[in-house]
């Protein structure tokens, strides 16, 4: 079966979810895996939106994380001030679920600004829930695609400190060595260890038991099609 | 005592030139209609405070009500950038705007502290990021029990908040549910408040997860169906999805952005 190198990352990162799990879900491409991971190996994860949405379970993927389908299918809704204190804070959600427009090679996310702050280039839409999920979650897991766009030596705004346990792009899987920088553990089929380094502003390292993502089952590309052409 | 009176008699009385004002809503019950009234009254100066500015306060940006920005994300939900917000920001057109940037859980909190008539609150916030090096409003502060060090934010005091509920009875009694966002907060947190609502009932029959604001927190009251617009108001419309999307084109240009605002002020 073809597939787009979009739906292979999308796939990939559904995977990062464990059934059972309760996941801080971030609108697009992360709101997209987490709603595949429910409809496949994830039947009870959890999704939390921070529209105060608890336990939503969507039929269609929301454009927004506060469509309407997302308060009417989740198990409670409470206040903004109430997810992000009550909720957030206190270490009851396992992952995070983000993505981000520059990342550099200690996962740390910018969605604030490129080039300068009081004069920037591109003026990005801000920090959002992100720097507290980041701070928040037990674990977070980054979605975003890999290019010398996003993947920088430096960022040029810290939004978030993510520290993310992985990385999954549209090539391949990153995950921090012990040391704490990001190293290539997985590329998707066809991705070269070359190709990977070319769309990364460091010295990007591979791991030593680099391995090869598994391709989308026919399930998971069925389930992910019924999603995104809803 | 809450006047209820129509919409441009409303925002005349509530939203004054130079004011502090939240028009609140995360992405449910946004006060559209309250925020074209204000473009057409032609207020300026404003300090425009949101968690989550999106197309509304792209429009009054671009109409040049605004001044300054105190926000957490400033996009157009699950489409992209705001044009006339980057406009502002990057050109200075119409006008320069100034912008206080904080995370959600910061404006959040911020309103909280303001609603509960307290100077400040206290959260892990921020921690790690260059959001302090750039804001006056995140401080770090040591807990006096533990010794943890923790975040202090200061209260965000509005002079006026503008939402949008379903319903209000004919006391000015204002019911709202759905995704309520922080709008009970940013009504606690404002000297002055206007509620546009769906419609005006003779009693307010209880709603599973509703927040009630009683009448003697209520400014002003003012009929509004489809208030809300493109945004929604649960049980009454939806999501106007296809505007989200076509925002993006009328905004992106000044010229064709022009063309929208001589309509809205026809």
């Amino acid at each position: 079966m073809n597939y787009s190198a979009d739906e292979m990352m999308t796939v990939a990162a559904a995977r990062a979810l464990r059934d059972r799990a309760v996941c801080f879900v971030g609108i697009g491409i992360p709101s997209t895996a987490a709603n595949l991971a429910r409809r496949t190996h994830a039947p009870g994860l959890v999704l939390i939106y921070e529209s105060g949405c608890i336990g939503a379970k969507p039929t269609s993927l929301p454009l927004s994380i506060g469509d309407g389908e997302l308060a009417s299918s989740a198990d409670a809704v409470v206040s903004v001030p109430e997810i992000f204190n009550y909720w957030l804070q206190p270490g009851r959600v396992d992952v995070g679920f983000l993505s981000a427009a520059q990342l550099d090679r200690r996962g740390n996310i910018n969605t604030t600004v490129i080039g300068p702050y009081a004069s920037p280039e591109v003026r990005l839409p801000g920090a959002g829930g992100a720097p507290e999920i980041a701070s928040g979650c037990r674990s977070v897991v980054v979605v975003v695609r890999q290019s010398l766009k996003t993947f920088v030596d430096g960022l040029d705004f810290v939004t978030s400190a993510a520290a993310p346990r992985m990385v999954i792009t549209d090539l391949g899987v990153l995950e921090p060595s012990p040391s704490g920088e990001l190293v290539m553990t997985s590329l998707h089929p066809g991705v070269s260890a070359a190709d990977a380094r070319a769309a990364t502003g460091w010295d990007l390292a591979m791991a030593d038991d680099l391995g090869v993502t598994s391709p989308p089952s026919p399930h998971e590309l069925d389930v992910l099609r019924s999603l995104t052409h809803r | 005592m809450t006047v209820i009176t129509s919409l441009p008699d409303a925002v005349a009385l509530v939203v004054q030139d130079g004011d502090t004002v939240a028009f609140e809503g995360f992405t449910h019950l946004i006060p559209f209609a309250a925020g074209h009234e204000v473009i057409r009254q032609g207020r300026r100066d404003l300090t425009l405070v949101r968690m989550t500015p999106d197309v509304i306060y792209d429009q009054l940006i671009g109409a040049g009500c605004a001044r300054r920005l105190v926000f957490s994300w400033g996009g157009n939900p699950g489409v992209g950038s705001l044009h006339r917000f980057r406009d502002a920001v990057q050109h200075g057109w119409p006008a320069p705007l100034e912008i206080e940037e904080n995370s959600h859980a910061v404006m959040a909190n911020r309103y909280v502290a303001a609603a509960s008539g307290l100077p400040f609150a206290v959260l892990r916030g921020a921690v790690g990021t260059d959001l302090p090096a750039h804001s006056d409003s995140i401080r770090p502060i040591t807990c006096p029990f533990t010794g943890e060090e923790l975040t202090a934010v200061p209260a965000l005091r509005l002079d006026a908040a503008v939402v949008h509920a379903q319903r209000a009875d004919r006391e000015g009694n204002v019911q709202l549910w759905g995704i309520t966002g922080v709008q009970k907060e940013a009504v606690l947190s404002a000297t002055r408040s206007l509620v546009t609502v769906e419609e005006i009932v003779p009693v307010l029959e209880p709603v599973p997860g509703a927040v009630v604001l009683p009448s003697w927190v209520v400014d002003c009251v003012a009929l509004a169906p489809g208030g809300a617009h493109p945004s929604y108001a649960d049980g009454y419309s939806v999501r106007d999805n296809a505007f989200y999307q076509e925002w993006d084109a009328i905004s992106r240009d000044r010229a064709t952005f022009g063309e929208w605002l001589r309509e809205l002020q026809r």
